[in-house]
């Protein structure tokens, strides 16, 4: 509840009302607290500037890209020169621009893919450790069965049922990721779930959504955030693995996967190595920044420390 | 499948019929079912042979690919998971946990190209990819010549994830009071850490390890594809270029197969090593 100053002045100061000014200055501290310990982990912070900076390249890539990534603007397979600083591919396009335009797929299907499945995971996981029974059976049954099949495996034979483009990869990445995150807030919720706390929010007859969303959520966002830090670089790498074999984003549109499927051949393996190693630098690039973003969060949530 | 254009509509139809293909989905799973009860599992569209045949031809190689990774990492992953431990915030222990990060963090296919390129089309030390060397002898020493860059860079990815959990298993028992009660006692170090230390921290990492069965299976089919190593991955992208579903739905039975059993394994393996854990 809001107090605004005028009420102040009015009432006796009441314990309702200190119990509430206490407790956003408990979460600030909190927050402050988080703060400084990853700030303290150093390549958090390296990992966090550079994810930024792939955002940004991202968002600008329009106005940062010298040429337009989908159009030949040169020789075919020229070596890097003041014009094409990395060189142009074996259709005569330019490197660079389709490294800065392949950036917004990876970005795009790094963090949809994880805000479509940590966000039904969590929800899942909540209803199967709150109501138990026989939900919590047929969902845990449910995520057992996703969970038995090799990822890339299944995840290659239904998109190549289903046709390979960006939708249909973020789907079905999403869709054989969530039981983890399910089972995962499952077993935090399970845990809270015997608190005092939370009992007392039952005594106090709040109701259900409330208690979950609002008194046990909270709680259990923890190993969810990092979690889901970890799951947007892996995104990144199933889609650049998927690429690869040409089952991920096709030709013509630029993904750093579908860029290094030409190392296949030998020729380009050995002759050309501007086309080939630039994006899987770039691939692990991305990967280790944002892993070690989730590692600092991992450290600066972790309350055992 | 691909079909010649001037097959007649009749002989297409016909065909159709004959494999089954115009029944309902569910009445063709559940005749895949029933079969599958018998132990049959259909037969390819492609080269006609029954799918268990094609896939027990390949599932050696990957087997072989698997186990021989999968020890490759562990073997790297414990001693240098204990070491980190041990020599906790020094030099050392930072160098590794920052190259388990980049083992976790690179692409296998990116890797396996880069040494490609380095091992064996710059230096000649091993060959590009397949099993042996076509028309070879076959023996066992050219089978682990062109084992070793497969295996290397599967290995590479579990000892980085391992590295840390090994890492924090062992600086959670090191701290515990029966450690310092062996040290007081006067125990040689090494006594300490390999025979106290090591025989609790290695139970937690037995799950870990089974949780890795099905991401190697994923992650050999990437392998397999750029090493030309002749297994179910590779027969993975095969049949999926080739549109060939009895092998692609036999595949992902076996793999769950493997899975499940797997997880059986660590469940058993799990009670064995910690007798506190009892099964009702």
């Amino acid at each position: 509840m809001a107090l605004s100053p005028y009420e102040l002045k009015e009432g006796p100061v009441s314990a309702e009302f200190l119990a509430d000014k206490a407790l956003p200055e408990t979460e600030d501290t909190g927050l402050k607290q988080l703060l400084s310990r990853f700030i303290r982990h150093k390549l958090a912070i390296a990992g966090l500037v550079i994810t930024m900076l792939l955002i940004l390249t991202a968002l600008l890539a329009p106005w940062i890209a010298p040429h337009d990534p989908k159009e030949v603007t040169g020789v075919f397979s020229a070596p890097p020169s003041a014009e094409h600083w990395l060189g142009t591919d074996q259709v005569g396009r330019d490197v660079v621009s389709r490294l800065i335009y392949a950036t917004q797929i990876s970005l795009i299907v790094g963090f949809v893919t994880v805000a479509l499945y940590v966000t039904a995971g969590t929800l899942i996981g909540i209803v199967s450790a709150y109501f138990g029974g026989w939900v919590d059976m047929v969902i845990m049954r449910i995520t057992d069965m996703f969970m038995a099949f090799p990822f890339l495996m299944v995840i290659l034979v239904v998109i190549s049922v289903l046709g390979s483009n960006m939708t249909t990869i973020i789907l079905v990445l999403a869709l054989f990721s969530w039981p983890g995150v399910a089972r995962l807030v499952r077993g935090s919720v399970l845990a809270i779930k015997q608190l005092d706390y939370v009992h007392a929010g039952v005594a106090l007859g709040l109701s259900t959504p409330r208690i979950l969303f609002q008194h046990i959520l909270p709680n259990a966002i923890g190993p969810i955030i990092v979690n889901a830090t970890f799951g947007v670089a892996s995104a990144i790498m199933s889609e650049a693995g998927l690429s690869f074999l040409g089952m991920g984003v096709q030709p013509p549109t630029a993904s750093w996967g579908n860029m290094l499927t030409d190392a296949q051949s030998l020729t380009v393996l050995t002759d050309q190595p501007w086309l080939w190693v630039p994006p899987g630098a770039m691939i692990l690039v991305t990967v280790l920044s944002i892993n070690f973003v989730g590692d600092g969060l991992r450290d600066a949530l972790d309350t055992r420390q | 499948m691909f079909i010649d254009p001037n097959t007649p509509v009749e002989m297409l139809e016909m065909r159709k019929e004959l494999l089954g293909l115009n029944d309902p989905v569910i009445l063709q799973y559940f005749k895949w079912l029933l079969n599958l009860l018998q132990g049959q599992l259909g037969y390819s569209f492609s080269s006609y042979a029954p799918v268990t045949t094609i896939i027990g031809e390949r599932l050696g190689p990957t087997l072989l690919l698997a186990s021989a990774s999968l020890i490759f990492g562990l073997l790297i992953a414990i001693p240098v998971g204990i070491l980190s431990a041990v020599k906790q915030n020094t030099k050392f222990d930072y160098i590794m946990t920052g190259l388990s990060f980049i083992g976790t963090s690179i692409p296998q296919f990116f890797l396996g190209l880069g040494l490609i390129y380095i091992c064996a089309v710059q230096f000649k030390l091993f060959p590009t990819g397949g099993m042996m060397t076509l028309g070879g002898p076959g023996d066992f020493w050219d089978r682990l010549r062109h084992m070793v860059l497969p295996v290397f860079v599967l290995g590479i990815v579990i000892a980085g994830k391992k590295v840390r959990y090994v890492r924090a298993g062992m600086l959670d028992v090191l701290k515990m009071d029966y450690l310092r009660t062996a040290n007081s006692k006067g125990l040689h170090p090494f006594h300490v850490i390999n025979k106290h230390a090591l025989r609790n921290a290695l139970i937690p990492i037995i799950t870990v390890v089974a949780m890795e069965i099905p991401l190697l299976l994923g992650g050999s089919i990437l392998i397999e594809q750029i090493f030309q190593w002749p297994g179910i991955g590779q027969l993975t992208i095969q049949s999926i270029l080739s549109r060939d579903y009895p092998i692609l739905m036999g595949l992902n039975l076996v793999a769950a197969l493997i899975v499940l059993s797997t997880n059986l394994l660590t469940d058993l393996l799990y009670a064995a090593a910690d007798p506190r854990i009892q099964y009702t």
